[in-house]
């Protein structure tokens, strides 16, 4: 068995709860945060940690931190990113459901670390079972004396809060986040500058995943060097992978980073194998806005390699072979499945959650969507396909934020490794009509 | 140490004060600057939006010698001492331009023979320079129905580019704004708050700052092309703004009052309702002189000439043309 930071105690009945949890070595990491170390120290902590931002980007958090702005005199907000909205990923949700605890004890330790006398948990509103959970666990802290005035005696004093958001995905973005979060429409803001700088109301804020704080307590009760010997080169500690699509367990992964992605893919403590024993035609390694991959490229790099489950490995090849980790969502597709519609169904979705506010994004992401639905119906020429690389390119790195590259990505990988798919669409569209109606009245019955 | 920083802007150079974004040191420096769409000086915090205003970085500074990795809207970068930018000399640039103009073309419609702002229209500036002869787009395209947002504005929600100039406006400008940006993506759209008509006394401005012909003087339209009329510096004493205004006269009646735009498109004293829609009488105004409109407006090839007697304009002035 892998070793488990965030998962170690998830089968312990009643593990939702204080006394449990706390009964576990849960809250220890409060104390020692609060009466061992400085702030300081504690982000030093983090930084030899190696910890990387779970939420996608993958930016190294303990840097992150000490970029906020110690010099001025305004409150420091740290914000919790509990909007979870990629496709392909639900590791979040799962990590606040069953064990709730981890993540306040970790917004309690970060908060400290960062000098945050507020915090807030800003989770996506359709979540609602998973924000009462979270209600119900920060009402135990303040009741035990970890959260509100005077925590454990000390003189650190700290609110915290859950908010529910609207259910956009682009409010996941970070200044989107903090936009919505002060009560306005959840537009991201032009950077820099910042949030380290020019957060929340103005405020020097940090904006940090749900997984990438629960891993906190466990860097303080370890210390730093613990959690970077586990994993590979720069991508230290483990990971929560939520897998999906055609394998045996579909499921919530803890993994040490650096396994293989073909143990990932087959061994029965994880995906289980591809189901029904078919054939492996594709991964979408980290959440729909990846690269989607081949078979081929997805177990082996472009150099002969053995992909492994890290940042580096799989952005191994850039965009060329390659792809990343992102947030953990890990989609598989047997060989019966249409990549064509796939991309439909993901274009679709960042059609309907751009935010409209830059051209590029506004205009192009509707685009793309029409041209594969045409495609997809058997309407399509061969010119669209180059239409949609090129519109593709067209939005990729002119846009406000990073949605403008997450429609793009996938379209230009698809056909990047597909070409000849999409071909057989435009040739032959009565036939990939017909196997759609096949499997929907499959589905039906 | 002095507070200038130098940068060069295709191949030219300038020295600006700390604090200057890219596309004011190139509007200062007089030539390749960068269009701009949703950009206003006037209005705080726009920009960003539109991204025609995108440019390439070739040296980040002196201190820093490296590219910036991606394009970067010159309207919200800062100068840097030693900063070298590429605009109209990359071809990079222009292949971005091309794409967001293509884009905005999309849901725009070229209608420019029956809209008012034809003639004073950025984005129809930009489709002469970047535009494609034929349209590679073959999917439905929005509609609206025109709604009258108030007794003297018709909003053509069709002719939107979405820059949200109206809407910094009238945050910036009055004290209740009742206007805004409803839905996302491509099916955003300006609109009142619940059927609200906007009213207070300075909404003409948002006419003004419109870069296509989305909102519309409903004391104008269709009365003129707008290269067909006159236009006359002219005041008037106004308790409320500072009166500064264009008249455009058609003969000698005033068909329209505007607020006086910059060069670069840009008013520079908003004007209140009063002097937009309910001076349209000449005795009403004292008339400065025809007004400069600069070289490249189309405007500017129907010179005309005119000895102007204040308080009436003087009827006779004409068309050098005619
Ligand atoms: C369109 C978009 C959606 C995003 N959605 C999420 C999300 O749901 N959850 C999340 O943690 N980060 C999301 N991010 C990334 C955040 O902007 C930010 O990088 C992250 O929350 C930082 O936390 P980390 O450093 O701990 O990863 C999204 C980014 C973009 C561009
Ligand atoms: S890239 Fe898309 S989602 Fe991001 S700001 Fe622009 S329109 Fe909004
Ligand atoms: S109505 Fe005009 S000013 Fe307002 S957002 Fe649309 S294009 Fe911009
Ligand atoms: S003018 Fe710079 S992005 Fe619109």
């Amino acid at each position: 068995m892998a070793r488990k930071i965030l998962l170690e105690h998830i089968d312990v009945p009643g593990i939702q709860t204080f006394e449990v949890y706390r009964k576990m070595g849960g809250y220890e990491a409060v104390a020692k945060a609060l009466k061992q170390m400085s702030p300081d120290e504690i982000v030093e902590e983090v930084k030899k940690s190696g910890l990387r931002g779970r939420g996608g980007a993958g930016f190294p958090t303990g840097m992150k931190w000490s970029f906020l702005d110690k010099k001025s005199d305004k409150p420091r907000y740290l914000v919790c990113n509990a909007d979870e909205s990629e496709p392909g990923t639900f590791k979040d949700r799962y990590l606040m459901e069953k064990i709730p605890h981890i993540l306040i004890e970790g917004m309690i330790c970060s908060s400290i670390a960062l000098g945050a006398r507020t915090s807030y948990i800003y989770v996506r509103g359709e979540m609602m079972y998973v924000i009462k959970i979270l209600e119900k666990a920060i009402q135990e802290a303040y009741q035990a004396g970890f959260l509100g005035k005077n925590i454990l005696g000390t003189d650190y004093s700290l609110d915290l809060y859950v908010q529910p958001g609207g259910g956009a995905y682009i409010c996941g973005e970070e200044t989107a986040l903090l936009e919505s979060l002060e009560g306005k429409r959840g537009n991201p803001r032009n950077k820099p500058p910042f949030p380290a700088l020019w957060g929340l109301y103005g405020c020097p804020t940090v904006v940090n995943n749900v997984e990438t704080i629960a891993d906190v307590p466990w860097i303080i009760n370890h210390g730093g060097e613990a959690y970077a010997s586990i994993g590979i080169g720069k991508s230290t500690g483990t990971k929560l992978i939520s897998a999906c699509g055609n394998i045996n367990n579909p499921g919530v992964y803890e993994i040490e980073l650096g396994i293989t992605v073909e143990e990932f893919i087959n061994s029965d403590e994880y995906c289980g194998g591809i189901a029904n024993g078919r054939k492996l035609k594709a991964v979408v390694a980290g959440g729909s806005s990846v690269p989607i991959l081949p078979a081929d490229l997805i177990l082996t790099t472009a150099s002969g390699e053995q992909r492994r489950m890290t940042y580096e490995s799989l952005s191994d090849g850039g965009f060329v072979s390659g792809t990343m980790l992102g947030s953990g969502g890990f989609i598989v597709y047997d060989d019966r499945q249409c990549i064509v519609r796939n991309l439909w169904n993901f274009t679709r979705f960042y059609h309907h959650e751009s935010c409209g506010q830059c051209s590029p994004c506004r205009e192009g992401t509707g685009w793309m969507e029409k041209v594969l639905h045409r495609i997809e119906n058997g309407h399509g020429k061969m010119s669209d396909i180059d239409l949609l690389v090129d519109v593709a390119k067209k939005i990729e790195g002119k846009t406000i934020c990073p949605l403008g590259e997450a429609a793009a990505w996938p379209v230009a990988s698809a056909i990047r490794h597909f070409r000849a798919e999409f071909e057989e669409h435009v040739r032959h569209p009565d036939s990939c009509v017909k196997k759609h109606l096949h499997r929907e009245m499959a589905h039906a019955h | 140490m002095s507070d200038l920083i130098k940068i060069t802007i295709d191949g030219n150079s300038i020295e600006v004060p700390k604090g200057t974004t890219i596309l004011q040191a190139a509007r200062m420096i007089g030539k390749n600057y960068p269009p701009a769409m949703c950009y206003y000086t006037p209005l705080k915090n726009t920009g960003g939006k539109c991204r025609v205003c995108l440019v390439k970085v070739s040296q980040s500074s002196e201190a820093n010698p490296r590219p910036m990795p991606k394009l970067v809207a010159s309207c919200l970068t800062l100068a840097e001492h030693g900063m070298v930018v590429e605009n109209e000399s990359s071809p990079e640039v222009l292949e971005a331009r091309d794409g967001v103009v293509e884009f905005l073309l999309i849901n725009h419609p070229l209608d420019c023979p029956v809209c008012d702002q034809a003639g004073e229209c950025d984005l129809q500036n930009l489709s002469f320079e970047h535009g494609r002869a034929e349209t590679r787009y073959e999917e439905g395209r929005r509609e609206f129905e025109k709604i009258d947002i108030g007794a003297n504005i018709q909003l053509h929600m069709t002719r939107c580019i979405l820059c949200y100039r109206c809407v910094y406006l009238a945050d910036q400008l009055t004290d209740q704004r009742v206007h805004g940006v409803i839905h996302r993506g491509d099916v955003s759209e300006i609109s009142t708050f619940i059927q609200n008509a906007i009213e207070n006394d300075f909404s003409g401005n948002i006419i003004d700052v419109c870069p296509v012909g989305a909102l519309t003087d409903k004391t104008y339209r269709f009365k003129q092309r707008v290269w067909f009329s006159k236009p006359f510096d002219a005041h008037r004493h106004c308790p409320k703004c500072s009166g500064k205004s264009v008249l455009w006269m058609k003969n000698d009646q005033i068909i329209r009052v505007t607020s006086r735009k910059d060069k670069f498109g840009e008013v520079i004293d908003f004007i209140c309702n009063e002097c937009r829609f309910e001076h349209k009488d000449v005795s009403h105004w004292n008339i400065e002189g025809p007004r400069d409109m600069g070289e490249n407006s189309v405007i500017s090839a129907n010179k005309y000439e005119l000895p102007v007697v204040s308080p009436a304009v003087n009827v006779d002035a004409k068309f050098v043309s005619e």
